[in-house]
């Protein structure tokens, strides 16, 4: 199949349709017993018109083991160890060092060092354990916003909240990065009681014991 | 500009005729499976390197007693490197897939993998991801739908950062969502478009290839049209995977191919096609197919066609739709360059993958068919011969051929002057010595719109003898009333 010389510079060149040459059909064009009619076609997902090119997808997917050591990213560089307070763990690779990083230094509150695997996890575990304010708020409103992402609902308590999670979005009962504050609860809550610098200050935490 | 995907690798000491046959196998196999709508396939990683480094490739079954005794070492060991190395032990037992059946039968195996996936201690998060990602990889259900309950997890790590243990978590829930609806039931609920919708704006190709992949794999499910593609059209995937198929120097072919095939099977899903045409879906699909045409000019890279292939097949379904109509309007594509990738694609086509031709014509069929300008360009770019030459391939691509030539010539004496006399006369005389039906009908079709507006026709075709072609397919029932009527017209006019 031999293609004009002058096409490949036209696709280089600039975009632009030719001026259509004028169009003049006769009625008797496609009439019986003749039947062409110009027109487009669509094809839907299973046709078999698409076959072939299905098969040689699928054969790539099956295909394709991925060398991950020869990623250029990937260098192996001499031994350095973590540079996070208190933390010794030792790296030749930066991408170990990354996922370490990540895993264990980032997303960590700063109140009680708890990891999470995301900034979304941790923001609403410091809302939920840390402030006060979400506290007061949430004797009177929907405050524990549900753990999926996109999922817009709010609830009144955290137990609601997990039911919410294992009933509607199929979580399981355990979730590990929904784990309720109660012990949590009363510790702080012993904890304020001591710093009260004088009784008559009312004290809302010990009453809603 | 074309980033080379990661190479293939070849198992060592197989010689070339047997992976040949070896191919030829596994295509029948995945011709057999989709005919039965069961075309299912799943993406296994491994680090080969690292295997290379661990001792060679010898895979060890491990018992029920040695599974036990590194789930142990696992999770209570003293030393990380010893937790590690068990857990590594345990990852190579279940590449076999009787270790992988022992290990789901164990009581609390998967409850144990699932602590150390969400424990602090990242390289034992990473192995036991590996460990999930083996078992998801298997043909038996029972094995892949073991990995349920780490489902939620590895949907949360997507928001993560470690862009090595995204990938993986990827791979692993593509692998799941072909493997039943009923998984895909629990990952749905469990918001894995939004996952995914989020995750998709991470900088690292290898998180992307990973995405596209886990997502074309939760569009090609049966359920899709009406349970997924809705999902994913309302989220913000359509406008990043766009992006992800401009071409420029930032387009990474890995990426673009999967990413490719997401949008093929939204497209002829035809859920909501408009919604993608204003998000300039044709314009991007249009500038992609120009770019590929100068790649396969420069490079012998392989490949190309795995991305040729979707992106044909997207502009073509799209052209069909309403709002890609409207002439003159933002949306239409009315760039004659189109026309010039098309035939150098379809150049490519005819020496690497023949089988693909018919999908090439078929989009230019869908770019004619409706169009005085494109069947105009087919004309002034001197396409009509190159065409011809495509008629002796195979019926299949020569009744597509017949179609776009009748869609020019039906357009009237303008564009028939421009069709003769040249090769054509010739050419289809050649047709009609033809036995399929299919073929020749299309030919007399195309005759009668040449005897219709172009003098001269009828009567070049008497003196070459073309009574006489006809005559064999006299008797033909599909044929007969369009032969005589053709004879008459030739005889009288």
């Amino acid at each position: 199949m031999q293609l004009p010389p002058a096409l490949h510079a036209r696709l280089a060149g600039a975009p632009g349709a030719a001026a259509p040459l004028p169009v003049q059909r006769d009625s008797l064009a496609g009439n019986a017993p003749f039947r062409f009619a110009a027109r487009q076609v669509r094809f839907p997902r299973e046709h078999e018109f698409f076959e072939d090119g299905d098969v040689q997808r699928h054969l790539y997917l099956q295909d394709v083991i991925t060398q991950v050591a020869a990623e250029p990213e990937r260098p192996r560089v001499p031994e350095f160890t973590c540079q996070v307070a208190g933390c010794c763990q030792a790296f030749d690779a930066l991408e170990d060092y990354e996922h370490h990083y990540h895993t264990l230094h980032g997303n960590v509150c700063s109140y009680c060092k708890r990891a999470f695997p995301s900034g979304h996890l941790l923001d609403t575990h410091i809302q939920e354990w840390h402030d006060s304010l979400f506290q007061i708020l949430a004797e009177r409103q929907d405050m524990y916003q549900c753990l999926v992402e996109g999922c817009t609902e709010k609830f009144r308590t955290s137990r609601d909240r997990k039911q919410h999670l294992v009933a509607h979005h199929l979580y399981p009962a355990d979730f590990r990065f929904d784990k309720p504050r109660k012990a949590q609860q009363a510790w702080e809550r012993a904890g304020a009681l001591v710093q009260h610098p004088s009784p008559s200050v009312p004290c809302g935490c010990a009453l809603t014991l | 500009m074309w980033r080379g995907r990661r190479g293939l690798l070849r198992p060592s000491g197989c010689g070339v005729e047997e992976l040949r046959c070896r191919r030829r196998e596994r295509e029948a196999a995945l011709r057999k499976a989709r005919r039965e709508q069961q075309l299912v396939s799943k993406r296994l990683l491994r680090d080969e390197a690292t295997e290379e480094a661990e001792g060679g490739r010898v895979v060890v079954i491990l018992g029920e007693a040695q599974i036990q005794e590194f789930l142990r070492l696992a999770q209570r060991g003293i030393e990380e490197k010893e937790r590690e190395r068990a857990l590594v032990s345990l990852r190579r037992g279940l590449q076999h897939p009787e270790t992988q059946q022992t290990f789901i039968r164990l009581e609390g195996s998967i409850r144990t993998l699932v602590g150390l996936l969400t424990s602090n201690q990242a390289l034992l998060q990473l192995e036991a991801a590996r460990c999930l990602h083996e078992l998801s990889h298997s043909e038996q259900s029972a094995v892949a739908e073991a990995c349920l309950p780490a489902t939620s997890y590895l949907l949360t790590y997507l928001s993560g950062h470690s862009s090595d243990f995204i990938e993986l978590c990827l791979y692993t829930l593509g692998n799941l969502i072909v493997e039943s609806e009923a998984v895909r039931r629990q990952l749905l609920p469990q918001g894995i478009v939004p996952a995914l919708a989020a995750c998709i704006q991470s900088p690292h190709l290898t998180v992307l290839e990973a995405l596209g992949y886990a997502l074309s794999q939760l569009l090609q499910a049966k359920e899709a049209p009406e349970k997924i593609i809705p999902l994913v059209l309302g989220s913000t995937l359509p406008q990043h995977i766009l992006q992800l198929l401009q071409p420029g120097p930032k387009l990474n072919l890995g990426v673009a191919v999967e990413f490719a095939w997401c949008l093929h099977y939204i497209i002829c899903s035809q859920v909501n096609n408009a919604l993608l045409i204003t998000q300039g879906a044709l314009t991007t699909l249009g500038l992609l197919l120009l770019d590929l045409a100068a790649a396969v000019q420069r490079t012998e890279d392989a490949g190309l066609e795995l991305l040729v292939c979707p992106v044909v097949r997207c502009l073509s379904n799209l052209l069909t739709e309403a709002a890609a109509e409207t002439v003159g309007g933002p949306m239409h594509l009315q760039d004659e360059r189109v026309l010039a990738a098309l035939f150098i694609l379809l150049q490519f086509f005819l020496h690497k993958q023949p089988s693909l031709l018919p999908e090439g014509l078929w989009l230019l069929n869908n770019l004619t068919a409706n169009s005085p300008s494109f069947c105009t360009s087919l004309i002034s770019l001197d396409l009509i011969e190159p065409l011809l030459h495509l008629l002796s391939v195979s019926n299949v691509v020569s009744v597509l051929v017949l179609t776009v030539l009748c869609n020019v010539a039906e357009k009237g004496p303008a564009y028939c002057q421009h069709l003769w006399p040249g090769l054509l006369l010739p050419t289809l005389l050649d047709t009609l010595a033809l036995s399929d039906t299919e073929v020749v009908g299309q030919s007399v079709e195309l005759l009668q719109l040449l005897f219709l507006y172009q003098p001269g026709a009828a009567q070049a075709f008497l003196q070459q003898s073309g009574l006489q072609a006809l005559q064999r397919h006299e008797e033909v029932a599909q044929l007969q009333d369009r032969v005589h009527a053709l004879q008459q017209t030739a005889l009288h006019g």
